[in-house]
């Protein structure tokens, strides 16, 4: 769990999300003189992204190496395919709690609370996490430590000692997630929506209940950890150590692994979402917070940089549609925003957000709506598409101004199995998107007939009420959160 | 301090650290290469530059930091220097409209149509529903007119244009901070774009804005049960400084703020002795300073405003809020500390480390580990503010089955132990070690180290502080932290918020309650 004073902490910030994207609506109007424009902008330093080095041993398992030697430190990663989509619905957080437990427990030599006594003391750490698609185990220390860090996170990699205890632990946090879910309106709004566009028991959006993750065994977590740890595994390297030396340290541990054994192929069903209205009940706001939802697509989607551009033009940033009516022109929303999605390996999801006080509810939803509607009916135009342009290409360069980052994405590319130039080839598509590019993927993928409102706010406050969307009835959603079945043994003593 | 300072860049990823042995020679040597990276000009106006030169990737990153927050606004205008943020982001005379001269006019005009709405709205007696109708219609069409000149958002679109990355900004209760990054080949006309909102801003679209931030008011903290607490807490725990009055401002208050309000704001607290601008990235500080200077000291000289006189008045009597709520349950104390200008605050910072960082933590061990009551647990300080007497707050977020009381009662055991038993000699280490970590490592981050430069500079007049204050974390002693303990940790120095979770209504639908 986050820190949750930070949310409540007394900065407030200009925005509410960083985003990227910007352009001005169509009519911008002649200034006689811009003096931003006098000013002299010189060609840009030279500069080339330091790619790592890429080592595909015999067995599958891919190695990264990113030296850089600004700080004495040394950082490593092991990612794992696999995670929380692939687990079994009934024990639904499985792969939360294995996440935790794995760096919790430790291994035979060490218990994970020896562990954490000796890191600490050298400020270093090993975590490991669960998600989506993955887990992973991470490492970090000081140069002069790296050899006993190193050492140590391998041994948790590969020898892991699943403890009952450490598992009931991560089980009370997860618990106190469940119970608390329901008590943050912005956390209601984001699950809930996204449950109307892939469904309920999609393994997109199906959430840990208190019974599933009760469910969950130690024989659980060292099944997931055996099937898992014999995957492509992708080993990435960074930070202040010597090429070749480190290179044949990762080789002497990974080279005489079996060859890997790849996870079945997913295949996952998505449909176009149904028109609608949703609303969920939240005495104790008075705010609503506004989801208009759909489903999108995937990255190896062609389309996809024309629909950057066009993300832009609705909802990316100060200059976007969204942007300069619903907060700039009628003050309606601090937090407004949104796109068509694209996720590396599955359909993201077209997503619209408005968070306004309650009295203005239908009047801010009208406004988005009729800004997704308008890609429709109001084409983009040259100015829109050049600003667009220039503001996604001109910061560009900040995806890989660091050499972590640099390393990240090779990883992520080699993870989705993706071409290792593919931000340079979406670079250069993204250049040559047109105006009739953008106005032709607004055609093909913005319907507004295949959306979705959801509401959350306080109802009674809503005036005029959502029937005001003139969108068929309201269906409310009980998100009542499931007590676990009592076993018959509870039953009996009570 | 220095926790405070990098924990934004430190959220959720690994914190690092060399061996004690190797600590104090990597650290002169980091603090001598720094200097001869780092070149510092105070201009004819007093503002600060600060240029950094780290040459990584051709990129710059900038901190404007303003010496003036919420805590300065004036009584009865709480949310003041947040509402100005905002309209620095408006655009100038030159950018963002069509025809200043006009549009000057226009906006006059939406001021004292404001004023003639607001004199009828506050009539305590014999409000006049149909002149105050009247008076709303005259001040939309006022700002009608003005809105004709407007180019919406052009100071922001100009910037993004031209590849600003993660532009925002920042109001906290001590200062105001403004950021972004952009290609190295930008810098000019960011400095123009900078320095032009500094001193040029226009109050244009205010009372748009001034319904923005009411949103936000209404996202943040009406609508956020932790959010409504720490309002509460904080409105408690102080009786007469400013640090417990609403940071976003009381709904009354901002609502009523004028754009003529905002503009004194201004006009007194941003001029050049009281802002610190800081570089950091691919910049040549021989190259860059003459042009900085050319647009930086644009910004009015001034003297640096008046230090707020209000002192807290020492607390005498244990307070506690308790709100019942159907949320789930959550357990806050603080207690009133120094502000960070005391000799004792690396000492505080001991005391946060020890009790609150990672699963070596006293508190996690104890309330989650060892008792299991709870899912999380820390005590940090200072907060909410640090230029000012602050708090020291330890808060605890119970797991299902476990109450507030349970929090306080665990909570309380650990802070006894702090002020009858010294922590060991390895506690004391790791602290020591883990703040060294943390400061170097935020050293490779072109952002953060903006932000850092900026505050040092601004709060010790000596950027250099940012490595010196290391001198002080290595004097803390076990000794200290018993002393200092047992001064602040009293019940009568203490204030505590608590949520307790009511049962939903028996009938209707409280769904997002349950």
């Amino acid at each position: 769990m986050r820190n949750p004073l930070a949310k409540a902490s007394s900065k407030y910030l200009f925005l509410i999300t960083a985003t990227i994207g910007l352009v001005l609506p169509s009519s911008v109007r002649a200034q006689e003189e811009k003096p931003w424009e006098r000013i002299p902008v010189p060609p840009l330093h030279e500069f080339k992204p330091h790619e790592p080095k890429r080592v595909e041993l015999k067995n599958g398992i891919v190695l990264f190496l990113q030296e850089d030697h600004e700080l004495p430190f040394i950082n490593g990663s092991v990612l794992i395919p696999g995670g929380a989509r692939d687990e079994r619905p009934d024990k639904a957080g499985m792969v939360d709690l294995y996440g935790q437990a794995w760096r919790t427990s430790g291994t035979e030599k060490m218990s994970g609370d020896a562990m954490d006594d000796l890191l600490e003391s050298k400020a270093a750490k090993i975590e490991t996490g669960g998600d989506l698609d993955s887990t992973a185990l991470s490492w970090t220390s000081l140069k002069g430590d790296a050899d006993q860090v190193y050492d140590l996170a391998m041994d948790l990699l590969f020898h892991p000692k699943f403890n009952g205890q450490k598992l009931e632990l991560a089980k009370e946090q997860d618990a106190t997630a469940i119970v608390r879910r329901n008590d943050d309106e912005e956390e209601i709004a984001g699950r809930e929506s996204a449950k109307l566009v892939y469904g309920p028991e999609s393994p997109y959006t199906r959430q840990p209940e208190l019974a599933t993750i009760g469910a969950v065994t130690l024989a659980d977590l060292n099944a997931w950890h055996d099937r898992t740890v014999h995957g492509k595994l992708i080993v990435a390297v960074s930070g202040d150590f010597e090429p070749a030396s480190m290179e044949a340290k990762l080789r002497a541990t990974f080279e005489g692994l079996p060859t890997v054994k790849p996870l079945p192929a997913r295949h996952d069903q998505f449909q176009q979402t149904n028109r609608g209205v949703y609303f969920i009940n939240k005495g104790d706001v008075d705010q609503s917070n506004i989801q208009i939802v759909g489903l999108g697509t995937d990255r190896r989607n062609p389309d996809v940089p024309a629909l950057a551009v066009m993300n832009d033009v609705l909802g990316g940033g100060f200059g976007s549609r969204l942007f300069q009516k619903v907060r700039t022109e009628l003050g309606l929303a601090y937090a407004v925003g949104g796109g068509f999605g694209f996720d590396y390996d599955h359909p993201g999801l077209f997503r619209v957000m408005v968070l306004t006080k309650s009295p203005s509810t239908v009047d801010a939803t009208k406004a988005a709506l009729a800004e997704i509607a308008g890609l429709d009916t109001r084409p983009i135009t040259e100015a829109e598409l050049k600003r667009a342009k220039d503001d996604i290409l001109n910061s560009f360069l900040f995806r890989y101004d660091t050499r972590e980052k640099v390393l990240a994405e090779s990883v992520r590319l080699e993870f989705y199995g993706y071409p290792a130039d593919y931000l340079e080839t979406y670079k250069t598509a993204l250049e040559k998107v047109t105006v009739a590019d953008v106005n032709g993927v607004a055609q093909k993928y913005i319907h507004p007939d295949k959306l979705a409102v959801l509401v959350v706010g306080n109802g009674p406050e809503i005036k005029p009420p959502l029937d005001g969307l003139s969108m068929g009835p309201v269906h409310p959603i009980d998100i009542t959160i499931p007590q676990p079945k009592q076993t018959a043994a509870e039953e009996k003593k009570q | 301090m220095l926790s405070r300072v990098f924990s934004s860049f430190w959220k959720g990823f690994l914190v690092l650290a060399l061996t004690a042995i190797a600590w104090n020679g990597a650290f002169a040597q980091d603090l001598k290469s720094f200097e001869q990276k780092i070149t510092t000009k105070v201009l004819p106006n007093g503002l600060t530059i600060i240029v950094c030169e780290r040459p990584e990737a051709p990129v710059f990153s900038y901190t404007t930091f303003i010496d003036a927050g919420d805590v300065n606004d004036p009584s009865g205008e709480s949310g003041l220097a947040h509402m100005f943020e905002h309209l620095a982001f408006k655009g100038t005379s030159q950018i963002g409209t069509t025809d200043y001269p006009k549009e000057k006019i226009a906006l006059e005009k939406v001021e004292e149509a404001n004023n003639a709405y607001e004199a009828e709205y506050l009539k305590p007696v014999g409000r006049d529903p149909q002149k105050l109708a009247e008076l709303k219609k005259a001040m939309l069409q006022a700002e009608a007119e003005a809105h004709k000149y407007v180019i919406p958002n052009q100071f922001t679109e100009v910037a993004q244009r031209n590849g600003a990355n993660d532009l925002n900004a920042e109001t906290g209760l001590d200062s105001t901070q403004y950021f972004w990054s952009m290609p190295e080949n930008r810098l000019e006309l960011w400095a123009w774009l900078e320095s032009s909102r500094l001193y040029d801003t226009v109050p244009r679209e205010f009372y748009k804005e001034r319904d923005v931030v009411l949103e936000e008011r209404r996202m943040r903290t009406d609508s956020n049960p932790i959010g409504r607490l720490v309002e509460q807490f904080l409105a408690t725990a102080y009786v007469a400084h400013n640090y417990g009055r609403s940071g976003i401002g009381w709904p009354s208050e901002v609502s009523q703020i004028s754009a003529t309000e905002a503009m004194a704001f201004h006009k007194k607290y941003y001029v050049g002795s009281n802002i610190v601008v800081a570089v950091v990235g691919d910049v040549k500080a021989s190259e860059v300073i003459p042009m900085l200077e050319k647009y930086f000291d644009r910004v009015p000289d001034g003297p640096k405003p008046e230090d707020m006189t209000t002192v807290e008045p020492k607390q005498f009597a244990e307070k506690s809020v308790v709100i019942r709520e159907q949320t789930q349950p959550f357990y806050v104390e603080g207690y009133h500390r120094p502000s960070y200008h005391d000799p004792d605050d690396a000492v505080y910072d001991a005391i946060s480390d020890i009790m609150s960082n990672g699963r070596v933590s006293r508190l996690y061990r104890s309330l989650v580990r060892d008792q299991q009551i709870a899912a999380e647990t820390q005590g940090l300080s200072p907060f909410p503010g640090d230029k000012y007497p602050s708090l020291f707050v330890f808060y605890a977020v119970p797991v299902p089955g476990h109450t507030p009381a349970e929090m306080r009662d665990a909570i309380h055991k650990e802070i006894e132990k702090l002020k009858t038993t010294d922590v060991t000699d390895a506690e004391l280490e790791m602290y020591k070690t883990r703040a060294r970590a943390n400061l170097l490592r935020g050293l490779a981050d072109n952002q953060g180290l903006a932000n850092a430069l900026a505050e040092y500079q601004t709060r010790y007049g000596d950027w250099r502080e940012l490595f010196k204050q290391l001198d002080r974390v290595d004097k803390v002693t076990k000794a200290d932290i018993r002393r200092v303990a047992n001064q602040v940790f009293l019940a009568s120095n203490r204030t505590s918020a608590e949520i307790v979770t009511e049962p939903p209504a028996a009938n209707g639908n409280n769904g997002g309650a349950q």
